[in-house]
């Protein structure tokens, strides 16, 4: 059952983000795959989405469903996270409060990302952008 | 508790998923912080939530939450109703606060969504 999918993410709009990570759980469930397994795959993608588009202007998201694993790699060209210690850190943010308006900017987007998947890189330079990409095992 | 019970009990108004009235929901969770939401609870059930957007209705498709109540009176366009519809999640409507609405679920015997660590 490899499948691959690719989305754009638009930076500008807030009102879509999440789309991506609905049609991936969508795909992920059709596919048959365990509900407690896409649920961990789309609430880590749906923050990394969403950081992406409040942190980042958008970016572009690539899956990989293979039989015993899904990876997610969500590879931005935003201003890059100057220190990855302390963005993973429970609470550590630098949303604005417009964001915090949202209901985002808790701090707890990173921090959820690593708790529901079983492995995650993160590859990020100042000024030219952030790949993270996330493992969840299927089996 | 049915759905409908707690739209009873909220005095609330069904604005999308009317057909899953009879729909089981065995736990709740209040928060107007998406992050929070997304951290913090680990069932499905119905979230209370004082924030009206979009979001919120792809925080609880994420989730696999089946119930959403917007409490103070907020009411969501109708982008937030059909992407519910579309998602079979509940909509509902009521006037009173959050605290108040959350109480009266509890002491009607509707209990805390199990809590991650
Ligand atoms: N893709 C990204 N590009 C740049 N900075 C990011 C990105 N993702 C996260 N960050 C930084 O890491 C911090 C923590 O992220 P997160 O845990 O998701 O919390 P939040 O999004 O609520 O601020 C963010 O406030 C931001 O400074
Ligand atoms: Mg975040």
């Amino acid at each position: 059952m490899n499948k691959r999918l690719h989305y754009v993410i638009d930076g500008d709009d807030f009102t879509s983000a999440g789309q991506a990570s609905g049609d991936v759980k969508k795909v992920l469930k059709t596919l048959g795959v365990p509900s407690e397994i896409v649920r961990k795959a789309s609430i880590a993608m749906y923050e990394g989405e969403i950081n992406m588009v409040i942190h980042a202007d958008g970016g572009v998201i690539d899956v990989d469903i293979m039989p015993d694993r899904i990876v997610m790699a969500l590879k931005d060209s935003g201003p890059g996270i100057p220190n990855v210690e302390e963005a993973m850190q429970a609470g550590f943010s630098t949303a604005p409060d417009t964001i915090r308006n949202l209901g985002f900017g808790a701090g707890m987007g990173l921090p959820n990302m690593k708790k529901y998947t079983d492995s995650m890189e993160i590859d990020t330079k100042v000024g030219v952008g952030t790949t993270i990409t996330m493992t969840v095992k299927i089996v | 508790m049915k759905v409908s019970e707690i739209a009873e009990i909220l005095n609330a108004e069904i604005v999308a998923g009317k057909e899953l009235a009879d729909m089981e929901i065995n736990s709740a969770c209040g928060s107007d912080m998406m992050s929070d939401v997304l951290a913090y609870f680990k069932d499905q059930g119905i979230l209370l939530t004082g924030l009206v957007n979009p979001q919120v209705v792809r925080t609880a498709e994420m989730m696999d939450i089946k119930c959403i109540a917007f409490v103070r009176g907020k009411r969501p366009d109708g982008t937030l109703t059909d992407l519910a519809e579309e998602r079979g999640i509940v909509v509902m409507l009521t006037d009173e606060t959050m605290f108040t609405a959350c109480g009266l679920l509890y002491s009607n015997g509707l209990t805390e969504a199990g809590r991650h660590e």
